[in-house]
């Protein structure tokens, strides 16, 4: 029986500093991050004696040491919502808190664009008059520089890892129809030096292996990094680098909502001896990427051809089959059926006439913008008002934003969004995070995902393990936390 | 949540290796369409980047993920 898949999304933002000639970008994210987090009572800084981003899924360790994925003198935050915000590399990098389902990551994740949004009218106050910070949400610099949006669901440590790689690969290549950002132009040779225009994606271009423990260089379609944040004997957690940071809402919730479903499929052996594996996978989401009619026929392993959308209908018609016999109870079941009819009628609107997405789709509402200033200007594809424009569609501040001029559908109510700013979500370990944080930051001297460290300032400190994702939920702990006015009162209570 | 009629098929219909014409959009809805886009990209003409060319190479991104 598939586990309830809880997932999060973490989103490296690109980052520019104006006005100035020396744009280093390790400190403008400091200063960013900075001017937000001083707001707060107190910095609770990141306790990383549980971080392994070494160990492999596949089951052997890298040869060599790796350097921390983190640089442990940066800025690092964790908010009263329960997500961590920091730098990372030289991004500023909001991860949002464990999320129940697919919607309410939609909803964490369009608070880290406000969070980020606050941070640069912040900074602003600090920075000379001549200069300001401005943060964009995209994946590329079209210079063949990419930053990274990553999922993470949570798994069964049970289902074998082989499975879920041959399964959800060919979901990682052809999801790209609805999940991509869209970008101008390519940043990477086309076979026979093919002009591409207009793309699905922003991450196409940057990934080069199937299968892999990279990040920042020859990044594969699978992620094999087993860290999973919570007990190792019974769970991992799967580190998804291969999607775009979206800003439309039906996009992001058909990334990770379907995701979801077809994860839940995988632990469920689901698929049984169904194979979609395509012949050459990194071609394959390449072309797909690149392919805006939408049409090209690939080859597959078992010898016949299919297109993306081929591919999606029948993760479809699967889906569907599993939740009547089976029930989306890994996924919430209303959520699920909201992810099935939405994955259908997007699906449908591909096939028919892409145009009529343009107020759901990410690359749809991005192709439709530029296109049209393209046609009433006359200018070539390499124009480069265009480039701009495709930046500037990514631009997080609500003034500039063009995707913020886009009469985009939304999923979740702006108030809504505003409150998970600084409310944690009720039903994962987040809430306990995020309360305990909100009501005692003195007294915690640090906090990971799976951990809070409390200093009373008398015993040595202590430590509260958090290793069940789904436990410290509000219905779990809202009745100990009222009993208890201080931190201390609440370790006796835990026995920690 | 936003609600929106669906447009063909309940159940998935398959397509394989074949093109299938953008369907033609009835003139009326056409011109509609039309006329958002043109009022949208007037309202753009306003926040775009001033220089384009000194905007796009100066957006330089290393060290990500």
């Amino acid at each position: 029986m598939a586990i309830p898949k809880v997932c999060g999304i973490e989103t490296e933002y690109g980052i520019a500093l104006r006005g100035s000639g020396d744009s280093n970008p390790i400190a403008a994210s400091s200063v960013l991050i900075n001017a937000y987090v001083s707001d707060l009572q107190r910095k609770v800084g990141w306790d990383f004696e549980d971080e392994s981003p070494g160990n492999d899924a596949r089951g052997f360790a890298r040869e060599g040491s790796m350097p921390p994925e983190v640089e442990t003198h940066l800025v690092n935050a964790v908010l009263t919502n329960g997500a961590r915000y920091y730098v990372d590399h030289a991004h500023p990098e909001f991860s949002s808190p464990e999320c129940a389902d697919p919607l309410q990551c939609v909803r964490y994740d369009k608070a880290g664009e406000r969070i980020l949004a606050r941070s640069m009218e912040a900074a602003a106050k600090l920075l000379p008059a001549d200069q300001h910070i401005v943060v964009y949400k995209n994946n590329s610099d079209r210079k063949g520089n990419s930053y990274g949006c990553h999922e993470n669901y949570l798994m069964d440590r049970q289902a074998p890892f082989p499975r879920i790689v041959h399964h959800v690969m060919p979901h990682f290549i052809t999801r790209q129809i609805y999940t991509g950002a869209g970008k101008v132009g390519t940043e990477t040779a086309q076979p026979g030096g093919k002009e591409v225009s207009f793309q699905l994606t922003q991450r196409a271009d940057f990934f080069e292996e199937e299968v892999g423990l990279e990040t920042t260089l020859k990044r594969p379609i699978i992620n094999t990094r087993d860290e999973p944040h919570a007990d190792a004997q019974k769970y991992r957690r799967l580190h998804v680098i291969v999607g775009d940071a979206n800003l439309a809402e039906v996009s992001t919730f058909l990334k990770v909502g379907v995701t979801v479903i077809v994860l839940c499929m995988i632990e469920d052996d689901w698929f049984a001896d169904k194979d979609f594996s395509f012949a050459s996978p990194i071609q394959a989401l390449r072309r797909i990427s690149c392919d805006l009619e939408l049409d090209e026929a690939l080859p597959l392993a078992n010898g016949r051809t299919a297109t993306a959308l081929d591919i999606q209908w029948e993760y479809l018609d699967l889906a569907r089959k599993y939740a009547e016999e089976r029930g989306l109870a890994g996924v919430g079941e209303e959520v699920g059926a909201e992810v099935l009819r939405r994955w259908e009628a997007v699906l449908s609107g591909l096939e028919t006439d892409f145009m009529s997405l343009a107020d759901q789709l990410d690359w749809v509402a991005k192709y439709r913008l530029i296109n049209g200033y393209r046609e009433r200007h006359d200018l070539s594809w390499s124009d480069a008002k265009l480039a701009a424009m495709d930046l500037q569609y990514h631009d997080v501040r609500p003034g500039r934003s063009l995707f913020a001029k886009l009469p985009m559908q939304r999923l979740v109510t702006e108030e809504s969004v505003l409150e998970a700013i600084t409310e944690p979500p009720t039903d994962t370990r987040a809430y306990f995070r995020g309360r305990c944080l909100q009501r005692w930051a003195s007294s915690i001297s640090a906090a990971n995902w799976d951990s809070l460290v409390f200093d009373l300032g008398t015993d040595p400190l202590r430590r509260v393990p958090m290793m069940e994702p789904l436990r410290g939920t509000a219905a779990m702990v809202d009745s100990l936390l009222e009993r208890c006015s201080e931190p201390a009162e609440l370790l006796e209570l835990l026995g920690s | 949540m936003a609600e929106r009629e669906q447009k063909k098929k309940s159940a998935p219909a398959r397509r394989v290796e074949e093109v299938e014409e953008v369907a033609p959009v009835a003139s009326e809805q056409g011109e509609k369409i039309k006329a958002e886009l043109d009022e949208l990209l007037d309202e753009i003409d306003e926040v775009l980047e001033e220089n384009a060319e000194d905007f796009v190479r100066s957006y330089v991104q290393k060290g990500g993920q």
